[in-house]
């Protein structure tokens, strides 16, 4: 029997409509107002915070359901492809985004450049009471404000109540010690025959910010300044990971390790632990990061929105900039999901337990005794992705392979010395104010 | 052994062979969807029930998250178009290499394949700044085009062996009698490589519908479901990346069960 | 031989055929042939890919001053994960071909065999991993190999285990290799089989059986009867196969994080997050070149004398 020599039409005809309606454009989105009309487009609002699926769809259908206008969020898989479809957009000179969410390290790689000056907006809004440490971050290291603070959050620790049970004596939860925490490590070792302490060590993860704004700082007092004189610092993290999650190494988001259990004590962005304290309030503690010997160290995060160079609809993100800094909505943010509000005012009273689980955790790190806040890096430019890199490089050294500790500080230092030449960028706290690039001590 | 218990052996060994195969490459389908389809607590329980209740809570909400739907027949429309556009282009580059020795053939392989060996995030800005330049960019039909440059080597190459795989004489006892290349190609050749060529379809249909890189790069709001459902995959919790993985896996099942026929035609093959 | 440009039409002594279409003949036909059908393929993939990659391409090489430097390739060797990534890319390569290629080639015999009842449907199965992208698997054997997955779970519910093993456990390499290995094993075998089954079915059917009928058993006619005919069907699959090796990385990723890593990964993670072009476009150049030089060593090796194919 032969094979059949005619194909079916239909097999022959779908590819060939589908290429039609691919010329012909199936495409809903088309431009969005031509460039130059005021207020009576759809905001493309792109940014890399609250992307994950449920995050996004409270925005759309929440916290900006208020609003008078039509906005499209989309979510971007991750601050490189952010970058890169802002910086594409600007080369072709065709911009579609009008609205930019993202976090101050995003802007700082992004650069001034693709962004408009906002000045005029943050002197509008000036009655918001925005920090006045978030409005200078703002300035991107020059004159004028590039974004205004939209959200912010930090990094607290988050465990599960069985692994309460071996605190070391006399240690409380709400006041750990470093020294503390590893030794809670090796009770919970011992006790379960299992390694169950996480770091978000992988990929995705944010364990640079873990050396930049927590460990470090704790254990010299600075960050760049000292980094030469913090082997007790990368000897301790040595002493841990013998008790933490092999697989630390592969978690991006905490929550999930938490949440099936792998993991019982985790340090790592509110919003990533987020999930687990949603899910299963009684299940967990979240607490605030542990003191070395110079303090309390904590790292504030700050989102913020801005306006891409060129934005066809620019005025329509001026209002709806000025809708989600109304304090209604900054409470309806909290409420939804758990991002702290950069306005002056009190928290509202009706949240989840989840979220006042976080919000009892942020507000003791922050009003310690020792509290030691440790700015973000600023002025790096584009060398963020490097300035993480000694951290991560020096990490995977001392504690992955196992090298000398005295011997990689040493390298590591140069090359840290090295980038902050080239960058130029001047000292930020905790390290003392200082004149022309930061010194690597 | 007497050759009938032995040739009995033998068939039996043959059937759990296929069976055991079988079992390797459905268990882990099984996995994902069982995971896409159990509640969120179940997905992070231990031990996780190997047969779960069965609850739809995730998929639906996936299902109906902005943009996952209008993803999903985007992602349709690319796939077929990019097979029309691929296999016009590609069958006829195959058969030139399949038939012919001429000079720079080889290059011309070697070339066309190292197209693919580069990785494609490095061309990510240039590539999307050259569409957005063209207009084509955020469109199905940009999509399209570059779908169809990724996947044409693989077009070329496995149109070319096909033709390879069917003699020659065929096509010159068709022109000794009469016909022109053209013809003799078309009602003698093309009937045989038809198995061939749809699995050649198949594989470009295939690459377009997962391609996950450029699509991300080449569009913003006109997104297709590997591109839409990337964020997910990449920063929800657990439950929505099973619900993502599966959702990229269904459709494509289904497509490649549809066309099967005329994949595996073992039946019908004109023997020589 | 070579092709003529008029053809000899049949009782057709006299007819004359406008001079115009005898001259397209001339140039479409003849020694050009080759040449016009593969040129829409080099022309569509010149668009697309020839000036987007010597531009991404010169980024390796070329410093701030805008003059030629081997900076950017230095920078890349001598970091700390490009030993690994090199060793990881090449071990998984060495390892997966073979593995894959023997398990295809088993699937693809056993569904050719006129003996399995139901070959229909054990092909449409065997398929059925063509139809899952990179993520998905990565996924799904994240979902079977972490330790509070599936595959301890259905160790734990049979008795076999009680305290749940670290599968994906970075400290050991061996471990993550097989991890990988498996992923991409059970995912991309279909492509080869795929292939190799549209070959076997080129292969006549009275080869095989005059062989058998000299008294060739299973194992000598596969490799004396169908391993040679296959060779147009196992250079491809081969090749595709290397390419897309050394591009694997979501998988790698999904299952080892930053334990494992492979020349692709990092190529990505120096373009995406360190925001290092240049060197990321070293990494590039460097998959390119070893992905040039495999395929060239394949083509080599796999060529088929166009006398030794078919009768």
């Amino acid at each position: 029997m032969a094979v059949s020599r005619n194909l079916p039409r239909w097999l022959v005809a779908i590819p060939t409509l589908a290429l039609l309606a691919a010329a012909c454009g199936t495409d809903d989105e088309g431009d969005n107002g031509a460039a130059g009309s005021d207020g009576g487009g759809e905001v493309v609002f792109f940014s890399t915070q609250l992307a994950p699926v449920e995050e996004a769809e409270k925005v759309r259908t929440t916290i900006l359901a208020g609003y008078d206008g039509e906005v499209d969020f989309i979510g971007a898989e991750n601050y490189g492809a952010w970058v890169d479809r802002i910086t594409a957009e600007a080369e072709a000179g065709d911009v579609t985004i009008d609205l930019l969410g993202g976090l101050h390290g995003d802007y700082v790689s992004l650069g001034t450049e693709r962004l408009t000056d906002v000045s005029d907006l943050q002197e509008e809004l000036s009655g918001a009471g925005f920090d006045e440490t978030f409005l200078e971050l703002a300035r991107l290291g020059t004159d004028s404000t590039y974004y205004i603070p939209w959200m912010q959050a930090t990094y607290i620790m988050v465990a599960n109540t069985q692994a309460l049970d071996h605190l070391p004596d006399g240690a409380d939860v709400n006041e750990l010690t470093y020294e503390e925490y590893a030794e809670w490590a090796a009770n919970i070792f011992e006790a379960t025959g299992q390694a169950k302490v996480g770091f978000p060590a992988g990929e995705d993860g944010l364990l640079p910010r873990f050396f930049e704004g927590y460990l470090l700082p704790a254990f010299t007092g600075g960050l760049v300044t000292t980094f030469n004189e913090s082997d007790e610092a990368w000897d301790w993290m040595r002493g841990i990971w013998e008790h933490t999650h092999p697989q630390s190494v592969g978690y991006g988001f905490m929550q999930d390790p938490l949440l099936s259990e792998e993991v019982w004590v985790a340090w790592d962005h509110v919003a990533r632990l987020k999930d687990a304290l949603e899910q299963r309030p009684d299940d967990f503690v979240a607490f605030p990061a542990p003191a070395g010997p110079e303090g309390r160290a904590y790292m504030p995060v700050l989102a913020g929105l801005a306006i891409p160079q060129g934005a066809p609809n620019a005025d329509s993100a001026r209002s709806l900039i000025e809708y989600i800094s109304a304090p209604d909505t900054q409470a309806a943010t909290l409420r939804e999901v758990g991002f702290f509000p950069v306005v002056a005012g009190d928290l509202p009273e009706d949240v989840s337990p989840g979220v006042q689980l976080q919000a009892d955790a942020v507000a003791m790190q922050t009003e310690a005794e020792d509290a030691l806040p440790s700015l973000l890096p600023i002025g790096l430019g584009d060398a963020g992705g490097d300035f993480n890199k000694v951290f991560v490089d020096t990490f995977t050294r001392i504690v992955l392979n196992g090298e000398d500790t005295r011997t990689v500080l040493e390298e590591q230092s140069a090359v840290l010395d090295a980038l902050m030449q080239e960058t130029g960028a001047p000292c930020w706290e905790p390290d003392p104010e200082s004149e022309g690039p930061c010194q690597v001590g | 052994m007497s050759g009938e218990s032995l040739a009995r052996m033998r068939t039996v060994l043959l059937h759990a062979g296929a069976v055991l195969m079988a079992l390797w490459i459905l268990i882990p389908i099984y996995v994902i969807t069982a995971a896409a389809f159990s509640s969120p607590e179940a997905v992070f329980s231990f031990p996780k029930p190997l047969v779960p209740e069965i609850s739809t809570e995730t998929m639906e909400f996936f299902l109906g998250a902005t943009g996952v739907l209008p993803a999903l027949r985007r992602s349709v429309v690319v796939a077929f178009s990019t097979l029309a556009l691929a296999i016009v282009i590609g069958t006829p580059a195959g058969y030139a290499l399949a038939r012919f020795r001429f000079r720079g053939a080889d290059t011309f392989r070697v070339s066309i394949v190292s197209t693919r060996a580069f990785p494609i995030v490095i061309l990510a800005i240039p590539l999307a700044v050259t569409f957005i330049r063209f207009g084509i960019d955020d469109s199905s039909f940009g999509l399209t085009l570059m779908h169809t440059a990724l996947a044409l080597p693989f077009t070329v190459l496995v149109t070319s062996s096909v033709f390879a795989g069917i003699s020659e004489e065929l096509e010159e006892a068709a022109m000794t009698l009469g016909c022109n290349r053209f013809s003799a190609v078309r009602r003698v050749v093309l009937p045989l490589a038809l198995p061939g060529l749809a699995a050649a379809a198949i594989f470009t249909w295939i690459i377009s519908w997962n391609e996950v890189f450029a699509a991300s790069i080449l569009t913003l709001r006109n997104r297709t479901l590997p591109a839409q459902v990337l964020v997910a995959l990449t920063q929800s919790g657990l439950p929505f990346q099973f619900a993502g993985g599966f959702l990229l896996l269904a459709p494509a099942l289904v497509v490649v069960f549809v066309i099967r026929k005329y994949l595996f035609d073992l039946w019908g093959r004109v023997a020589r | 031989m070579t092709e003529q440009s008029t053809t000899t039409v049949p009782g057709g002594a006299g007819v004359r055929r406008p001079r115009g279409r005898d001259q397209l003949r001339a140039t479409l036909g003849g020694r050009n042939l080759p040449y016009w059908l593969v040129l829409p393929a080099i022309l569509y993939l010149a668009l697309f890919f020839a000036w987007p990659m010597v531009q991404a391409f010169g980024l390796a090489f070329v410093g701030e001053d805008g003059g030629l430097t081997l900076d950017h390739v230095r920078t890349m060797v001598d970091d700390v994960a490009f030993p690994g990534a090199l060793r990881f890319t090449l071990l998984l390569l060495v390892i997966i071909i073979p593995i894959e290629f023997a398990v295809a080639l088993t699937m693809a015999l056993m569904v050719n065999s006129p003996r399995l009842r139901g070959r229909g449907l054990f092909l449409y199965i065997y398929a059925i991993p063509l139809a899952v992208s990179e993520l998905a698997a990565g996924i799904v054997w994240f979902a079977i190999f972490t330790q509070q997955g599936y595959l301890n779970s259905a160790l734990q519910q049979l008795g076999l285990a009680d305290v749940p093993f670290i599968w994906l456990d970075p400290r050991s390499t061996e471990q993550l290799l097989l991890a990988v290995v498996l992923a991409e094993v059970w995912r991309s075998t279909s492509l080869i089989m795929i292939i190799l089954v549209a070959g076997l079915q080129g292969i006549p059917r009275d080869y095989l059986e005059a062989a058998e009928l000299f008294g060739a058993g299973p194992l000598t006619r596969v490799r004396k009867v169908i391993l040679p005919m296959l060779k147009p069907s196992i250079q491809v699959a081969l090749i595709f196969r290397t390419i897309l090796a050394f591009q694997v990385f979501a998988t790698v990723i999904a299952l080892t994080g930053r334990g494992a890593t492979v020349l692709t990964a990092e190529a990505y993670r120096w373009q995406t997050d360190i925001r290092d072009a240049n060197v990321a476009a070293a990494y590039a150049g460097l998959i390119l070149a070893l992905s040039i030089v495999s395929t060239m060593v394949i083509l080599r090796l796999t060529r088929t004398p166009r006398e030794q194919r078919m009768i």
